[in-house]
């Protein structure tokens, strides 16, 4: 503990009390036309002052601390071995996945109907980060609009069955499609962009989308949104009380069984997770083709890809325009589970919880993003009591995971060799 | 041609320019030097905007009212905190990450960005907190009749705050020791740390400056729309973004161009067109500046080596 420690420690105190007790200790009330102030309560003055003496004490025994919690071992169980083959690897996968698989299914029929539902959303939360992976984590580009495809998707339903009285099965593909479609033509002009530009870019135009959907009044409700979206039917059975459509059976008059709102929320949970395992193997199986090689290659070395004969904006628009496509599916889901939309389910915060959980599990790492799709869903629900302080934890979270473990919680690992370094 | 209606979207247009122009010049000079975008920009003005409300309500508290003294003691509490938040989320934030991966830094102010919002909505409520009117009036132009042209004391106080800043920072960058080292460091930063600069320390004064001009934006702006919520950085720091990318990402005067066309152009959208479709605009032609001209208007053209 040496002088330069002390007052780099005493500054390091002093910034937090400036950027802390201004905003956190002196509130602003209304006083009719014009604004007074009041002091906090107590309890946020003694914390302000607890947290610049943590600040304080921390900063002086930093030397110290790092060099021990240097010494640690890192609990990085992965790292020593070397990577399965990749057959050892499907095969494990394989029988992982089936069972998760198989387990899902059944489990809706024990649970309560908030847990399905809360269920429901994480398959629909899964489907979207496998498709974002595709984009960021194995073709490298940054999207940070991922949310207006989701947005096509469900509002392609919404206006669909609407206007023209279409079912679910058939507005899911064609929202899938005009989602792609939506990718294939923003796509087109700006993937020429390097990554950051690529990233705003991306932005701007889901920004775009969120205020067309807005301000459309005359055609999409604007704030107020599209209600009354119906629910998928099982060839042709409904699953209402009563039948919506001539010619329509109800589900539980066909079945004789007495009538019950959980086997709707039964019903669609097991559509997700149709729809999220279908995403999980076609990418999967993407991934071992020859374009998800160019993906990946691209996103290594794009000059030594490209020298090697790989067409730069087809690899790029292949990855974006599926991505895109599968953000479509979730939202065709995510429109019929909720029964009603409106721009305000697909903000920017949307699109970086979704750029969250890819980066959170690892990006490429299929297993990694969607245990980080369970992770960022379910943790927040079982944090109710802190609801207020939810986003606040989410933001902070986002920045210690880069900073400790910037490469997710489950990295994806390929067989490759490290060249040693030339003295 | 230039008839009254059109002045005023101009006169409108500028100032709201004026404003985004200084918040760009954050985000330009941080790309310039370590080429991250810093998300947490736009929360940074945001909150020279709260801490210029709350000075502002405790001097009225105290019982000052004198306009210049209010205005600077104002401008000094919100730069003295948001230069200091500028200072911790780089250290906390950035410095950790800076050199790893490109998405890594990113994200890592996507948090930031998310975290600050929610800090400020935590402590000061998600209300929108009017601010008082500091001074009234102006001046108005043309035939009483028809269309009049005004040009109010506030929008003059913004140009004048905006020119004194701008002028201050382009002698900083041009006269100063730490002006010429930040100037190195944006050129190549491993070479000027082997030339003996701090590259640490010039990379948090980049933070610091940015985050003092976004302050003077956030009690400028929040005196002009009169009133502010701790959501309004987002859009002013997208928009600021767009102005700096408009302008030639990393180039200072690139930025203030940037600012200038942006505000215009928008406020010409919202006299002519619609007020709702304003932002479509501003994206719509960063959109199209990046397509057909990714250097921005005043950017050096970048050479891909190999």
């Amino acid at each position: 503990m040496n002088a330069a420690n002390f007052k780099h420690a005493l500054f390091c105190a002093f910034i937090t009390l400036i950027i802390s007790y201004p905003i956190l200790g002196l509130n602003l009330v209304s006083a009719g036309t014009s604004m007074g102030l009041e002091g906090a309560s107590t309890v946020t003055i003694i914390g302000i002052f607890m947290a610049v003496a943590v600040v304080f004490l921390f900063q002086l025994c930093r030397d110290s601390a790092m060099a021990k919690l240097g010494q640690l071992p890192r609990p990085d169980f992965t790292s020593n071995r070397p990577p399965m083959t990749e057959k050892t690897r499907l095969k494990i996968q394989n029988i992982v996945i089936l069972t998760i698989i198989l387990g899902a299914s059944l489990w809706p029929f024990i649970a309560s109907r908030g847990s399905i539902d809360l269920a429901t959303l994480v398959l629909i939360y899964i489907m979207l980060a496998l498709g974002l992976n595709v984009v960021v984590g194995l073709a490298g580009l940054l999207d940070l609009g991922y949310v207006a495809f989701y947005a096509v998707g469900a509002y392609t339903f919404a206006l669909l069955s609407q206007y023209f009285g279409v079912s679910f099965w058939f507005a899911l593909p064609v929202g899938a499609l005009l989602a792609a479609l939506f990718g294939l033509a923003l796509g087109f002009p700006v993937l020429r962009l390097r990554g950051d530009y690529l990233a705003i870019v991306t932005l701007g135009f889901g920004e775009i989308i969120r205020i067309l959907l807005n301000n459309w009044t005359s055609l999409t409700g604007g704030p107020n949104g599209i209600g009354g979206i119906p629910d998928p039917t099982l060839f042709g059975l409904e699953f209402g009380r009563r039948i919506k459509e001539e010619g329509n059976l109800s589900f539980h008059e066909f079945f004789g069984i007495a009538y019950d709102s959980t086997h709707k929320v039964i019903f669609l949970y097991l559509i997700a997770l149709v729809l999220a395992a279908l995403t999980f193997f076609a990418v999967r199986r993407l991934m071992q083709m020859p374009v998800g090689r160019s993906w990946e290659a691209l996103r290594e070395d794009e000059i030594a890809a490209r020298s090697l004969g790989l067409s730069r904006t087809g690899v790029k628009l292949s990855a974006f325009t599926i991505g895109a496509f599968f953000a479509g599916f979730a939202g065709t889901v995510f429109a019929s589970k909720q029964g009603f939309i409106s721009p305000e389910s697909f903000v920017f915060l949307e699109s970086a919880i979704i750029l969250a959980i890819v980066v959170l599990g690892g990006m490429g790492s299929q297993f990694g993003v969607i245990l980080a799709a369970i992770a960022v869903t379910i943790l927040p629900e079982l944090a109710r009591e802190f609801s207020e302080y939810r986003m606040l934890i989410f933001g902070a979270a986002m920045v210690l995971m880069m900073v400790w473990r910037p490469q997710g919680l489950m990295p994806m690992r390929r067989i490759h060799i490290e060249l040693e370094k030339q003295e | 041609m230039l008839d009254s209606y059109f002045l005023q979207q101009l006169i409108n247009g500028l100032t709201i320019g004026s404003a985004y122009a200084l918040i760009a010049i954050g985000y330009t000079m941080v790309y310039g030097i370590i080429g991250m975008i810093n998300f947490a920009h736009g929360e940074i003005y945001m909150i020279g905007a709260y801490t210029s409300l709350i000075v502002i309500s405790g001097l009225a508290a105290l019982g000052i009212a004198w306009l210049p003294v209010v205005l600077i003691v104002a401008l000094l509490g919100a730069v003295i905190v948001s230069s200091s938040m500028g200072w911790a989320v780089e250290r906390v934030a950035y410095r950790p990450v800076r050199g790893r991966h490109r998405l890594i830094p990113l994200i890592s102010a996507i948090g930031m960005s998310i975290f600050l919002q929610n800090y400020v909505h935590l402590a000061q409520g998600s209300r929108n907190m009017g601010f008082p009117t500091l001074m009234e009036g102006g001046f108005t132009f043309g035939d009483a009749g028809s269309f009049q042209t005004s040009l109010s004391y506030i929008q003059i106080t913004i140009f004048v705050i905006t020119l004194i800043c701008m002028a201050a920072l382009s002698v900083f960058i041009a006269r100063s020791k730490t002006g010429r080292a930040c100037r190195a460091v944006s050129q190549d930063l491993g070479m000027s740390s082997l030339l003996g600069i701090n590259t640490n320390r010039i990379i948090a004064t980049t933070f610091v400056i940015g985050a003092a001009l976004a302050a003077v934006a956030g009690l400028l702006l929040g005196m002009y729309y009169g009133s502010i919520d701790p959501l309004f950085g987002f859009i002013a720091g997208l928009k600021a973004f767009t102005a700096a990318v408009l302008g030639g990402i990393g180039s200072i005067p690139g930025a203030m161009l940037g600012g200038l066309i942006l505000g215009v152009s928008e406020s010409m959208t919202s006299g002519y067109l619609s007020g709702e479709y304003k932002d479509v605009v501003s994206f719509g032609l960063l959109i199209l500046i990046l397509l057909f001209k990714p250097t921005g208007l005043l950017g050096k053209p970048e050479v891909e080596k190999i």
